[in-house]
């Protein structure tokens, strides 16, 4: 049976504010000698009183605003009750009732087309301390303490563990383009809601939430690790799925139970009498949203949010062509991290020995991606898949036919071509008419079809020949 | 009964020790703030000092604040005859004023057993900043004085907008002006005086007959909120107190219990050996009152509770300008068993709730109660003024 993912992310972002959520300490950093920022209020001891820090009720504002969201005008904080040494008051203070911003969405961009993920809220909170364990004792450090946080919560709305990773990115690179967070090593951290259904099925499977990952590549890791959990539980009954909170090992790459249902603890979420309601009136949302930074360029946020690189992001912002190509690549299907090495890197350096710079590049989107997808799908190694590419910049070759003269392919089967050629025919009755009817360029959107069915695998000049014959 | 007597003249103020003071420990009573020294003072001790006023010492309190007087303090004797010790100074004349934080009556009951003034100001206008805070929705620092005027004094002082408490009001300073009571009418609530005893009745009635003299109109009325009151205080004040307290954990000051092998042990036996069964009553309260399944019926209804309370109390407050009840059921009580500490406290606690539920001002002198509506302070100095002074 085919399955579904189906994934809901909560994700803590540290915000760069010069003092802490309710107290003036300064923020801390890896360089400070454990309990240097700390005073009495975020160490717990008692007389002091939280006091609303402005900055962070500004920032949450913008974070809302940059992932579309409804401010909520009244704003609330509660008190989360549960004993830790790393938590000095035996509560944290967040919001339940009233978060500050909800009904977001944010769009992705990934290999399977645009996807747009709702943000169900974001919430402000102050974070823990930590505990530092050297041999007979543990240690508490309170420098993290009531540093300010912001939590953003979605709806279950990822299908696999690209688009997770490609949404992190994409928060990331807002986030640090607007101000809100550095998200340095640790200050962006995520609680990953994972199920898995049938396929067509409505009803969602078992959850389980895998906590407190920081790390993009444990994440996905994680991800694949429980989703294939889920599913040999499903299929083959290995185990019965029960909802439940675990952790990612990342030594092991398993992920292991920590609490179910019966032990979690009630939190006793209360409202916290010390800290009035904020209300965000229309002035304030204003002032606000003029401050907010000039909107970042959408095209480098989503070639940052697919893990290009800020260099690599630069190359491409300032050459269209290149960044066409890259775009056309990636829409066929190849992974956008991929398609910038190739580009970049790879044609980069072929066009380099002769004298030629990326402007000289004259390879068809056609003939790179028919390269990159049989490395893809392991048809051919990627040196094998270099010298096709050094062949085809310098002579013009045909990708497949080179190969296949050079001996570079293990496995091609053709005979396959005609049979999706002559279905995606039958399902695209519009291009075919258009088609016929003169409009010559409606082949492309065929073509296009034709390779996204074959993932790649077909000569691109066979399908094109096929493909006017049968179009006669 | 201070155990941090210095030299005791003049300007001296008591403060409870509940409020802290820098450099001298502070322990709200509790063993498990055994040895806390605070790094700062509250808000009210520095304006006191800026203004040349002598902190003179701290008065003991019962764990914190939560009992009928005082009497359970974990670093003083219980005596046969109960009273609190910030208001037996001020009576002593020993002090000028005192301070104390109002929270579930003990300090209005303990100064109408000593026969000094107290106010419990409206809630917002005096700093909290430096207050060993328990039930942080209702508690307020109050002063002990020998007289209405002298309540004045020390309100213009520590009174006033505090930017390190969230919940101070934004005003700089309130009106506690004396003037003629002439003309005012106030109420006796009589559900409340048919709970006390038949000298508390003879002290509400000496001072009903002063305010007559004084050309103030008095009359009985019935307004049934004050059990409803009780209860829904005694919620959120249990529910607030466990939260706030749940930082007394033995990990970082104070209270650490010898025996433990776990974190999970430190806690608990740290706890159980830090804290006097009522505060453990109360903890015990207060988490079950907010517990998932309890939340909706009691924490959140009592919320709604102090909404309309305060909606009918203001009501009332558009026929009169105050009302009088006493301030406890009894002119004196007598050493108790700290077992049945919780329901003898809920019991009493009916004379006080509303105050520190609705934010009210009351006002005890001559051993009885005067509240009105919010910032109505002035008005009730003024109507004890006349009675105190009433040769005048």
């Amino acid at each position: 049976m085919n399955y579904e993912l189906v994934i809901g992310l909560e994700t803590h972002v540290e915000l760069s504010t010069e003092s802490k959520i309710f107290c003036s300490c300064g923020g801390h950093s890896a360089a400070n000698e454990p309990n240097d920022c700390v005073c009495p209020a975020c160490s717990g001891m008692p007389g002091m009183l939280p006091v609303m820090n402005k900055r962070v009720v500004e920032l949450a504002v913008t974070a809302g605003l940059m992932l579309n969201c409804d401010i909520n005008k009244y704003t609330t904080f509660d008190k989360k009750n549960y004993y830790y040494p790393d938590l000095p008051c035996a509560y944290q203070i967040t919001q339940l009732n009233h978060p500050i911003c909800t009904n977001g969405c944010v769009t992705l961009k990934t290999s399977a087309g645009s996807r747009d993920i709702r943000i169900k809220q974001i919430h402000m909170e102050e974070d823990a301390g930590k505990l530092v364990h050297g041999g007979k004792y543990s240690y508490v450090d309170f420098n993290r303490t009531s540093v300010p946080l912001i939590e953003i919560v979605t709806q279950p709305d990822f299908r696999s563990a690209e688009e997770v990773v490609t949404y992190l990115n994409k928060l990331k690179s807002m986030f640090r383009s607007g101000g809100i967070s550095e998200c340095e090593e640790g200050a962006m951290r995520c609680d990953v809601n994972i199920s898995v259904r049938p396929e067509g099925s409505e009803a969602f499977g078992v959850r389980t939430e895998i906590k407190n990952m920081s790390s993009f590549e444990a994440i996905e890791r994680a991800i694949h690790y429980e989703a294939q959990r889920h599913m040999d539980a499903l299929e083959f009954e290995t185990e019965e799925l029960v909802q439940e909170t675990r952790r990612f090992d990342d030594a092991s790459g398993k992920t292991m139970a920590m609490r179910n249902k019966e032990t979690e603890s009630d939190y006793r979420y209360f409202p916290d009498a010390n800290l009035m309601p904020i209300i965000i009136d229309d002035a304030w949302l204003d002032e606000i949203k003029a401050k907010k930074p000039a909107a970042v360029d959408e095209k480098a946020e989503d070639y940052r949010a697919a893990g290009i690189s800020e260099k690599e992001i630069d190359m491409l912002i300032s050459n269209h062509k290149v960044s066409k190509l890259l775009d056309d690549i990636v829409a066929m299907g190849c992974k956008a991290k991929d398609a910038a090495a190739w580009i970049l890197t790879d044609c980069a350096g072929i066009l380099r020995k002769d004298g030629k710079t990326l402007n000289d590049l004259t390879i068809t989107a056609e003939k790179l991606f028919a390269v990159t997808s049989m490395v893809d799908r392991g048809d051919i190694n990627r040196n094998a898949g270099k010298k096709i590419l050094i062949a085809i910049i310098e002579d013009d070759v045909d990708p497949v036919a080179y190969c296949k003269e050079k001996g570079l392919d293990k496995k091609f089967d053709a005979s396959a071509v005609e049979a999706v050629i002559e279905k995606v025919i039958a399902e695209n009755t519009q291009s075919v008419q258009d088609y016929k009817n003169g409009k010559v360029k409606a082949i492309q959107a065929l073509f296009g079809a034709c390779m996204k069915e074959l993932k790649g695998a077909g000569d691109p000049a066979v399908i094109k020949t096929v493909l006017e014959e049968k179009l006669k | 009964m201070n155990y941090y007597r210095t030299k005791c003249d003049g300007g001296n103020i008591a403060v409870d020790d509940t409020i802290l003071v820098k450099g001298m420990e502070a322990s709200a009573g509790s063993k498990i703030l055994e040895g806390f020294k605070p790094l700062f003072s509250a808000e009210v001790a520095t304006r006191l000092e800026s203004k040349g006023y002598n902190i003179a010492g701290k008065t003991h309190v019962g764990e914190f604040g939560l009992d009928l007087l005082g009497e359970f303090s974990h670093y003083s004797e219980k005596q046969d005859a109960l009273k609190g010790a910030a208001a037996e100074l001020v009576a002593q004349g020993t002090v000028k004023a005192a301070l104390g934080v109002d929270m579930n009556g003990s300090t209005r009951r303990a100064a109408a057993i000593s026969g000094v003034d107290f106010l419990k100001p409206t809630y917002g206008t005096v700093s909290r900043y430096g207050v060993i805070s328990c039930a942080a929705s209702g508690e307020q620092i109050g002063v002990y004085a020998p007289s209405a005027l002298g309540i004045k004094e020390i309100m213009d002082v520590i009174a006033g907008h505090d930017d390190k408490d969230g919940t101070s009001l934004r005003n700089e300073s309130y009106d506690y002006t004396i003037s003629d009571a002439a003309g005012k009418k106030v109420c006796i609530v009589k559900e409340l005086l048919e709970k006390a005893d038949d000298e508390t009745k003879a002290r509400l009635n000496a001072f009903t007959d002063g305010l007559r003299a004084k050309g103030v109109m008095v009359e009985e009325i019935s307004f049934e909120i004050f059990e409803t009151a009780n209860t829904a205080w005694q919620i959120l004040m249990t529910a607030e107190t466990c939260n706030n307290i749940s930082r007394y954990d033995g990990v970082k000051f104070g209270h650490r219990a010898t025996e433990y092998k776990n974190i999970d042990e430190l806690y608990v036996n740290s706890r159980t050996e830090g804290f006097n069964f009522l505060t453990k009553a109360v903890i015990l309260y207060g988490s079950d009152v907010l517990s998932k399944n309890r939340y909706a019926d009691c924490y959140d209804k009592s919320l709604k509770v102090r909404r309309v309370l305060c909606e009918k109390f203001e009501k009332l407050m558009e026929n009169y300008d105050a009302i009088l009840t006493p301030a406890c059921s009894k002119t004196a009580y007598n050493r108790f068993d700290i077992h049945e500490a919780f329901g003898k406290v809920f019991e009493e606690s009916v004379f006080t709730a509303l105050a520190n539920l609705i934010g009210i001002p009351a006002l005890v002198s001559g051993g009885v109660q005067l509240m009105g509506k919010h910032f109505s302070e002035s008005m009730l100095l003024s109507l004890a003024d006349c009675v105190e002074r009433k040769g005048e």
